[in-house]
């Protein structure tokens, strides 16, 4: 089965490029981008700050059960096209990743499919290989382990 | 401060690149491999130092001469390096794409 999320990262390069095909319409796609209270539930963090306009600027922060800080980031918008594109800079708080630019493309590709196109641009080939060798895994299980905690809470 | 060889780090340079391209089809000799380019050979050597020390390439003793081949289980590693973060994103687009399948058009 064709994996529907691609990662290209080429060696010796200090960009790589996330695709994946949704189905979903078009502007359904582009609005998980751009309104904060659903990027909170896909994303798994809170929206401190989300200014939806070129130039505008964006804050994310994520806190553990006691409301100590397990992960925040920022960013700048550069360019907002509706349904089309956005150009903006990622930034890790409290790491040593960098700045990244972030380059996003969005297509229709039939009524309820669209592609979601993600350049990522890191200043240089070891901050983008270092990243790329973040203990990934170990963080999804976290996460998993929160919703645990919620849905134990819930019952 | 080079505390290891690191694959990645190997993989980077262009040079290093071409070597693996040349002998990914068969095994060959320093001196076979230095004759395809125009840098000085020992600077090839280091290269190749470099390639052996982060096992992408195997030596193999053939009379007076070392001959180079690729190590295929190294190469695995690097192709699998990416998955985790691929895996990542999958999840992270995956919940993406259930929410915004139950959000009120």
């Amino acid at each position: 089965m064709e994996q529907k999320t691609k990662v290209n990262a080429e060696s010796g390069k200090q960009e790589l490029e996330i695709t994946r095909e949704f189905n979903l319409p078009l502007d359904l796609l582009f609005k998980a981008y751009i309104m904060p209270e659903i990027i909170e539930q896909w994303m798994g963090t809170k929206v401190l700050k989300f200014e939806n306009k070129k130039h505008g600027s964006y804050q994310f922060e994520t806190v553990d059960a006691k409301g100590n800080k397990v992960f925040g980031a920022n960013g700048v918008i550069h360019e907002i096209v509706p349904n089309k594109k956005i150009i903006r800079t990622f930034e890790m708080d409290s790491t040593p990743f960098g700045v990244q630019l972030e380059i996003y493309e969005f297509e229709q590709l039939a009524d309820n499919i669209s592609n979601l196109k993600m350049h990522v641009i890191y200043e240089s080939v070891e901050q983008r290989d270092q990243v790329l060798k973040l203990p990934f895994a170990q963080g999804i299980n976290m996460a998993h382990n929160r919703l645990e905690e919620v849905a134990n809470k819930i019952k | 401060m080079n505390l290891r060889r690191d694959v990645f780090q190997a993989i980077a340079d262009p040079t290093r690149r071409a070597i693996l391209l040349l002998v990914a089809s068969q095994s060959m000799s320093a001196g076979a491999i230095a004759s395809n380019f125009n840098t000085a050979r020992p600077t090839v050597s280091k290269h190749l130092q470099i390639l052996t020390e982060c096992r992408l390439l195997e030596q193999e003793q053939n009379g007076r001469e070392i001959y180079y081949h690729l190590n295929p289980q190294k190469f695995k590693e690097i192709a699998e390096f990416i998955e985790p973060f691929r895996q990542f994103w999958d999840d992270r687009f995956n919940k993406l794409e259930t929410i915004m399948k139950k959000y009120p058009q």
